[in-house]
């Protein structure tokens, strides 16, 4: 089969069938890129996710981009990413044309009732399963308490500061003070 | 005009989405209130079915505005805008910057950049708890969110005590609706 089409094709299938997004979709794309197409391999999967980490955008964005990109360059690359944008597109776009009506009828109007809270409670987890992944160290933590700080009475008096403002300042703060301290560690053990 | 301001309103969340699947909530929730696209009731609705269907939920949520704003071409937009940052971003770290993220420069700003992503995304979920289990009618305290918010949070924090990985995402969403549905319709 053409490379790109089967690019296309798997990463269809990918996407179709991976819900949530995120670190779910990391064990599938693993099954089927390393394992059964043999395009990446196991090292090279572990540096996706850590470049995923430390760059934006959705986990299985970045890797069918990346896997793409290794198969085929740049084409290989659109053809991937394409792919694992297609499905989900066409759902959510017809899901779009009619959720409006779909809510007017009282049964489902309550069922979203309840539904508003899980999703509070889903994001609250994420948010504590981030924390405990991160680092046990003063500055992580200082960091995130001020976003937290900073954040919860924007959102409660919907202030209207922008949370991109907010991550910008503590960018600019961490590198501030890495660049300040960095004369210091020199002479010394750093850290 | 529609199409370019959801353009560069989903390009700054693909821009910033550090944080894998809940990291671009808070993002597109400042983003559609800033300009008035959706409502926060409607919001909260569309992370539900974001979740509840396959694909990553930013990419979902994109399209779902996009869709609500400015038909198909708005959802073409939106969806591109949104994936644009990343895929260049990859394009340009397998190509060209291989070492760019170990550059120390480049660490000191994402060590900033993460811990205050959690914090924020943090603060959206207590906030959207409170906003929505603690609702205040007529100077009366609503009780049918509190108990649908204790239910539903022992349900699933609970759960992870007694099973390993306890109540899945999904799993939760549908018995929250089930739960909405027996607390307003039957109570």
């Amino acid at each position: 089969m053409n490379l790109l089409l089967d690019l296309f094709l798997t990463f269809a299938k990918i996407g179709l069938f991976t819900f949530g997004g995120g670190y779910a979709m990391i064990a599938l794309i693993e099954n089927t890129c390393v394992e059964k197409k043999q395009w990446i391999t196991h090292d090279e999967m572990m540096t996706i996710t850590v470049i995923a980490e430390s760059t934006p955008g959705p986990i299985a964005i970045n890797c069918a981009t990346y896997v793409g990109y290794k198969q085929k360059g740049f084409a290989g690359a659109l053809a991937a990413t394409i792919g694992m944008i297609l499905p989900s597109f066409c759902i959510i776009f017809a899901i779009s044309r009619f959720l409006d009506r779909f809510l007017e009828i009282t049964w489902i109007a309550h069922a979203f009732q309840g539904i508003k809270i899980a999703v509070g409670i889903l994001i609250l987890d994420a948010a504590i399963k981030m924390l405990q992944k991160m680092q046990k160290k003063l500055m992580p933590r200082a960091i995130m308490l001020c976003g937290f700080a900073a954040m919860l009475p924007i959102n409660i008096f919907s202030v209207g500061i922008s949370s991109i403002i907010l991550m910008l300042t503590a960018g600019l703060v961490s590198l501030i003070i890495f660049m300040i301290k960095k004369p210091a560690a020199k002479g010394g053990a750093a850290k | 005009m529609i199409l370019l301001e959801l353009f560069i309103g989903f390009l700054k969340v693909g821009c910033f989405a550090f944080g894998g699947a809940y990291g671009a909530i808070p993002l597109i929730r400042d983003v559609v209130l800033s300009y008035g696209w959706l409502d926060d009731e409607m919001l909260t609705y569309m992370i539900a079915v974001s979740e509840s269907t396959p694909g990553p939920i930013m990419v979902n949520l994109a399209t779902y505005v996009g869709s609500s704003q400015a038909g198909i071409l708005g959802s073409l937009v939106a969806t591109l805008a949104v994936v644009l940052p990343s895929f260049i971003t990859i394009l340009l770290v397998t190509a060209l910057l291989k070492t760019a993220l170990k550059n120390p420069y480049v660490q000191a700003v994402l060590r900033g950049l993460k811990p205050c992503m959690i914090g924020i995304i943090l603060a959206t979920g207590v906030s959207m708890i409170i906003r929505n289990g603690v609702v205040i009618q007529d100077s009366v305290l609503l009780i049918r969110p509190m108990i649908l918010t204790l239910v539903l949070g022992t349900i699933y924090f609970g759960s992870r005590k007694i099973k390993k990985g306890g109540v899945s995402p999904i799993l939760l969403i549908s018995l929250s609706a089930l739960a909405g549905i027996a607390v307003y319709g039957l109570l």
